[in-house]
């Protein structure tokens, strides 16, 4: 029972993951751009959050009406004033920017919010927790892994149902032929940054609900959000929650037959995947 | 005599450090179809993208419905109603032959061409509407791209090689449908490697050598002797 208890947790904590990495997902699928800051953006949502939660004195799940379209303005001006100009052939210019992106994120943080751990606290929530036969599951990764699923229906629904998703893909297909349709290539990718800082808004309330945070701890969640990304295979939304949940179900597991294999064990199931398929289970983009 | 839709002026344009057109004076007045034929490298294509904006110029060198547009972005351009059929097609994989469609009308420019419209003259991209771009044949994703510049109802049509990869037959029905597109309200630049086809479709002419006009007068009135001079630089 140990063990099934272990997988289960294991898929609802690969929604979290799932959250980390949709961001990512969505920006890389739309521009190439790798975000290297986006671990300390995930951080970013979980201070901001704080921030709302304690000044409006409301719940941190209320504090996403406030976070998520801060978050998105944030990206789109992001996008607008800096990442657009190191958009190009060459892949080096968006990672050392973002790499220096992350810099400037963590010591921000750090000297806003000093170094000590912070929490958000989301009361009963974080505590109850449904009864399934021997099985005691907790109320918040069910929210968290739900909210997932949604985020990820979400997103495909936007990228294959309307105009703006439309848009994303023909610039990701040819953004000179995208502009000749009079479609705005930095207005697009604006749009598609604040898309994917609204996601990661709900990434960071998450983390700051379910562990303790502090500046440092960005750089982490990138690379459970790049690892699922790449086992879920470039560019697809669905591939990249299966990702996800591989993720959490490794980590999971590894921590059952021993504490200590937790990361290592995920990480492990991810290096192995890679050997397997090296573009991931479900690649949609080549190259 | 009216005001031409579009003139080019001195036109110099470059990829980097490489020149690759010179001096290139082309007019278009507005109804009226030009062809501009000349070999591979002869600057044609460079012509079509520096108009729709995908080579940056000096402002001043292109002028479109008396405004500046030599360094304006290619979505500006093709809000102001210049729609190009680039060489290749270059259809977005990643979207249906519908939404290759409807991205090119994404502008909502006034005019006459809808998806209904489209339909009606490559009737059979609506039974394809729904399969990626990329399942069809060179002729139907021809088809698409055309479809896909109209659909911006532009004022002014650059048609790129429309011909280039496809069968004779193919190009025959592509050509055929030209009347129908060209001529309600809508001018065209046609670049085209077939002379005679160029001509036989177009009002006036301009020859490319080596990236300067070698020769322009009336398609009706070129002879094949001037063109092949022209063609070849003999």
């Amino acid at each position: 029972m140990d063990w099934v208890n272990a997988i289960v947790q294991g898929v609802l904590l690969g929604g979290l993951y799932a959250l980390f990495a949709a961001g990512l997902s969505l920006i890389f699928g739309v521009m190439r751009l790798v975000n290297i800051a986006h671990g300390d953006i995930i951080i970013l949502g979980a201070y901001l959050g704080l921030t709302t939660t304690s000044i409006l004195g409301i719940h941190p799940l209320m504090s996403l009406v406030v976070v998520v379209p801060l978050m998105a303005l944030l990206g789109y001006c992001l996008q607008r004033g800096i990442l657009n100009s190191t958009l190009g052939d060459d892949l080096l210019p968006p990672l050392l920017v973002t790499f220096g992106l992350s810099v400037i994120l963590q010591n921000s943080l750090l000297e806003l919010y000093s170094a000590d751990p912070q929490k958000l606290n989301a009361g009963i929530i974080e505590t109850a927790s449904i009864k399934v036969g021997s099985l005691a599951i907790g109320v918040l990764p069910i929210l968290m892994f739900f909210t997932a699923i949604s985020i990820v229906a979400g997103l495909q629904f936007i990228f294959y149902r309307t105009a703006l998703g439309r848009a994303f893909r023909a610039v990701s297909d040819n953004q000179d032929v995208a502009q000749l349709m009079g479609l705005n290539k930095r207005h697009i990718f604006g749009l598609a940054m604040a898309l994917s800082l609204a996601v990661t808004a709900v990434a960071g309330i998450f983390l700051g609900i379910r562990t303790s945070f502090d500046p440092s701890v960005g750089g982490g969640r990138l690379i459970f959000g790049f690892e699922a990304v790449i086992i879920g295979g470039l560019g697809n939304l669905w591939g990249t929650l299966i990702g996800g949940i591989i993720l959490g179900v490794a980590q999971n597991i590894g921590a059952q037959i021993n504490p200590g294999w937790q990361l290592l064990s995920g990480h492990i199931a991810f290096l192995i995947i890679l050997v397997i398929k090296p573009k991931g289970l479900f690649p949609r983009i080549s190259g | 005599m009216s005001k031409p839709l579009l003139i080019t002026e001195d036109l110099n344009s470059y990829y980097g450090d490489f020149q690759a057109l010179y001096n290139v004076n082309v007019k278009v007045m507005k109804d009226e179809v030009v062809a501009i034929i000349g070999a591979n490298g002869a600057g044609k294509t460079t012509l079509l993208k520096s108009i729709a904006g995908l080579i940056e110029n000096r402002p001043d060198q292109i002028t479109f419905k008396d405004e500046i547009i030599g360094s304006t972005r290619p979505d500006k351009i093709a809000k102001n109603g210049i729609a190009l059929v680039p060489e290749g097609r270059q259809l977005f994989p990643s979207l249906s032959v519908e939404e290759n469609l409807l991205i090119g009308g994404q502008l909502n420019r006034p005019g006459p061409w809808s998806l209904h419209r489209v339909f009606d003259i490559f009737p059979i991209l609506k039974e394809r509407r729904n399969q990626a771009s990329t399942e069809l044949s060179g002729g139907q994703q021809q088809m698409v791209a055309i479809g896909r510049a109209l659909m911006a109802n532009p004022d002014l049509l650059l048609l790129d090689e429309i011909s280039l990869g496809l069968a004779p037959v193919i190009i025959k029905s592509i050509y055929e449908t030209l009347p129908d597109i060209i001529g309600n309200g809508i001018s065209a630049v046609i670049v085209e490697q077939d002379i005679s086809r160029a001509l036989a479709v177009s009002h006036r002419a301009y020859c490319f050598q080596e990236g300067r006009v070698s020769l322009e007068g009336k398609s009706g009135e070129m002879s094949r002797i001037d063109i092949s001079r022209a063609y070849f630089g003999v």
